[in-house]
């Protein structure tokens, strides 16, 4: 593997892939930080474990990359030889884990969009993708069902989690909005079938979203004010120390296996 | 197909069944479902995988152990091809790959896999005493395709092949 940083022609296909890849990389690397460090050993496992399937759903769409892409790349180049302004991520898998209820309310807000967004692609006219899709959408519906009961065990719970809870949601409300924003690259695959029109799956993120909030004994945030960028590659400062640590062994032993 | 390669390609698939899963060992990658295909072009052989779970860290190993066990089967150069649909669910177990889970202290996946038994009111029957007094400890395992549950009439706890 060179040392360099990679420098590839992006078709509208794969940057469509790689921000489909890249939301869940990043989500899993950030939720991997949980483990040996959750507040009990079954939650210590849980979030272990939803990490490990969004590496795993991270790898096929990486692996599917590096098909389109050509020339011989692989899926380890495109997940550990770009730099910041290349990954295509939504801003809202990058934000730091905060408090237990921090990662609850992130994990409730990117699973109630990836959950139907899945689904949606399993009609895909691209194949790979939607068997991909096939294969993730039963685990990503199995983290919005654990995340969502503990949202509702939080905010139903005591003054301290119902504060922490609604704190979070506060936080992290303003990065929901870029889920839903289609850049014209994108606008293209969606009418070509490809790609699944977010816009469409907005009613019931919103319906999926009030029912835990409703037994949360939470509301939805009045905010409207929305983050974005990060699809484009402007992220926060978090990524790059995010990249720091996941990219470290093969930035410094480029090529490095075991 | 030749008779030859239909030979070759029956050998390499009884070669392949043999393979076990290596964190639930007392499975066949043919009782778990995840052996898929076993094809022969022009010769040479490929064998079809498919994970479980879209992280499962088993893969590369059973890949591995499949193309040891066809080496040892006198077929040395094997590819092996990993696909993904249709997706596996557990549907895709075996009857016998369910009673030899239950044999081994885990709870089989009880009924068709759909949303509905996903999300669904669980029944899980202890695989230790066979009561249907059981509770779920905890929805993520030791492993991704298993959840913790315990029995409270024989105070075991077990794992439990999740419904997905």
């Amino acid at each position: 593997m060179p040392t360099t940083s990679l420098s590839h022609t992006e078709t509208p296909l794969l940057a469509g892939i790689l921000a489909l890849a890249d939301d869940a990389l990043i989500l899993g690397h950030r939720l991997s930080e949980w483990c040996g460090h959750a507040p009990m050993l079954e939650e210590d496992i849980a979030l272990a474990n939803i990490a490990l399937d969004c590496v795993g759903q991270a790898r096929s769409f990486y692996a599917y990359a590096a098909e389109v892409a050509g020339g011989g790349l692989t899926e380890d180049d495109f997940a550990y030889r770009r730099e910041v302004g290349q990954y295509r991520n939504c801003l809202l898998v990058e934000q730091p884990n905060g408090d237990f209820a921090g990662t609850i309310v992130r994990q409730v807000l990117i699973s109630a969009f990836v959950d139907p967004y899945y689904r949606a692609l399993t009609a895909s006219r691209d194949a790979t993708l939607a068997a991909i899709a096939a294969k993730a959408e039963k685990e990503t519906a199995y983290h919005l069902r654990h995340s969502g009961e503990w949202l509702i065990r939080l905010g139903d719970g005591t003054d301290e989690s119902h504060a922490r809870a609604r704190a979070a949601l506060d936080e992290l409300w303003p990065y929901t909005g870029e889920l839903f924003e289609v850049d014209p690259a994108e606008g293209a695959l969606i009418e070509a079938g490809t790609l699944p029109d977010p816009r469409a799956l907005r009613a019931e993120f919103d319906a999926t979203l009030d029912h835990i909030l409703g037994e949360a004994t939470l509301t939805r945030p009045a905010g409207t004010w929305m983050q974005g960028g990060g699809r484009a590659g402007r992220h926060s400062e978090h990524l790059g120390f995010i990249l720091a640590d996941l990219q470290y062994l093969q930035r410094a032993h480029p090529g490095a296996t075991w | 197909m030749t008779p030859a390669d239909a030979d070759l390609a029956r050998r390499a698939h009884t070669a392949a069944a043999t393979v076990c899963d290596p964190e639930i060992p007392v499975l066949t990658i043919a009782d778990l479902g995840v052996l898929r295909d076993v094809t022969v072009e022009d010769g040479r052989v490929e064998v079809a995988i498919t994970p479980t779970y879209s992280g499962c860290p088993a893969m590369d190993v059973i890949g591995i152990e499949v193309q040891t066990a066809l080496a040892e089967a006198g077929i040395p150069d094997a590819r092996v091809r990993l696909v993904l649909s249709p997706a596996w669910t557990t549907d895709w177990m075996t009857e016998a790959g369910k009673r030899k889970l239950a044999a081994y202290g885990i709870a089989p996946p009880a009924r068709k896999a759909s949303r509905r038994a996903l999300f669904g009111e669980e029944q899980v029957t202890c695989p230790h005493c066979g009561s249907a007094a059981t509770e779920k400890v905890s929805e993520f395992g030791s492993t991704a395709c298993k959840a913790l549950w315990r029995c409270t009439a024989c105070r075991e706890p077990f794992d439990s092949f999740k419904c997905i």
